[in-house]
């Protein structure tokens, strides 16, 4: 197993830098494909983005922290904020794409994207912040 | 951060926004400022080409859904164009934007259809 680590203040301009240290640790491992590679870059930048939006609302000086675990068979990441605590439970559905109404919400896609892209996806709350782990499986079909 | 970048050009009816880079909570408000200020100078039909994106996240979809939204709400239409073999596309069949938004694979494409 490896395993890698980041600390990031929390601010926009360090997302890309996120996507490229997670996107580049998890391509060492030799069974991930490029499609898995593509989600989890999306999903790391969703819950970085999420994150760091927790840490402006609340004020927050604090650094955001990630980790990357590769094994045999799943990579898993887990990105930690010191936001005031995220409930998934109080999602507010947004009317399906298809709705015209839709159009009024620009916003609302990337937890169903997380969700759909990972093959885990936990969002664990807290009164000091937010952890949320995602992992892919990787291991090769047999 | 790499800030993106834009080329504006016009063919015919059409005007045609060109970006390259990556729209994310940290650029995509770049864009939006842009197809806000093209909607106000009265442009009817705009083309986002999207080929050189090499990243979406939800908030870049979240701007392209408000464009599609500024431009119908001024009887306009947006077209955008991207690769159908890249994750982008992905993206767009994973959300369902696929089915709301009218894609092409190439300029010329997107400013030659009559279809619509």
């Amino acid at each position: 197993m490896s395993n890698i680590e980041l600390r990031i203040p929390a601010r926009v301009e360090y997302l890309a830098l996120v996507r490229s240290v997670i996107s580049t640790a998890a391509g060492m491992d030799p069974h991930i494909t490029p499609e898995r590679l593509d989600d989890l870059r999306l999903a790391v930048s969703e819950a970085t983005t999420n994150a760091i939006e927790a840490h402006a609302r609340a004020e927050s000086e604090a650094q955001i922290g990630l980790s990357c675990q590769l094994d045999e068979e799943h990579v898993a990441v887990e990105i930690r904020d010191r936001g005031t605590g995220f409930d998934p439970g109080k999602l507010v559905p947004h009317p399906p794409v298809t709705d015209p109404e839709r159009l009024e919400f620009e916003r609302g896609l990337g937890i169903p994207l997380m969700r759909r892209l990972m093959d885990e996806h936990e969002i664990h709350p807290s009164a000091d912040g937010t952890a949320v782990r995602m992992v892919i499986y990787t291991a090769p079909a047999t | 951060m790499i800030q993106p970048s834009f080329s504006y050009s016009e063919d015919g009816a059409w005007s045609i926004l060109r970006v390259h880079g990556e729209l994310d909570i940290a650029t995509a408000p770049l864009l939006r400022q842009r197809v806000i200020a093209i909607v106000s100078s009265g442009v009817m039909r705009l083309v986002l080409d999207l080929t050189d994106v090499d990243f979406i996240d939800s908030t870049g979809l979240g701007v392209l859904i408000g464009a599609l939204k500024r431009f119908r709400t001024n009887d306009g239409q947006l077209r955008l164009v991207m690769d159908k073999e890249s994750s982008r596309w992905r993206l767009f069949e994973t959300t369902g934007l696929d089915t709301i938004f009218e894609v092409y694979e190439s300029v010329e494409d997107a400013v030659t259809d009559t279809s619509s």
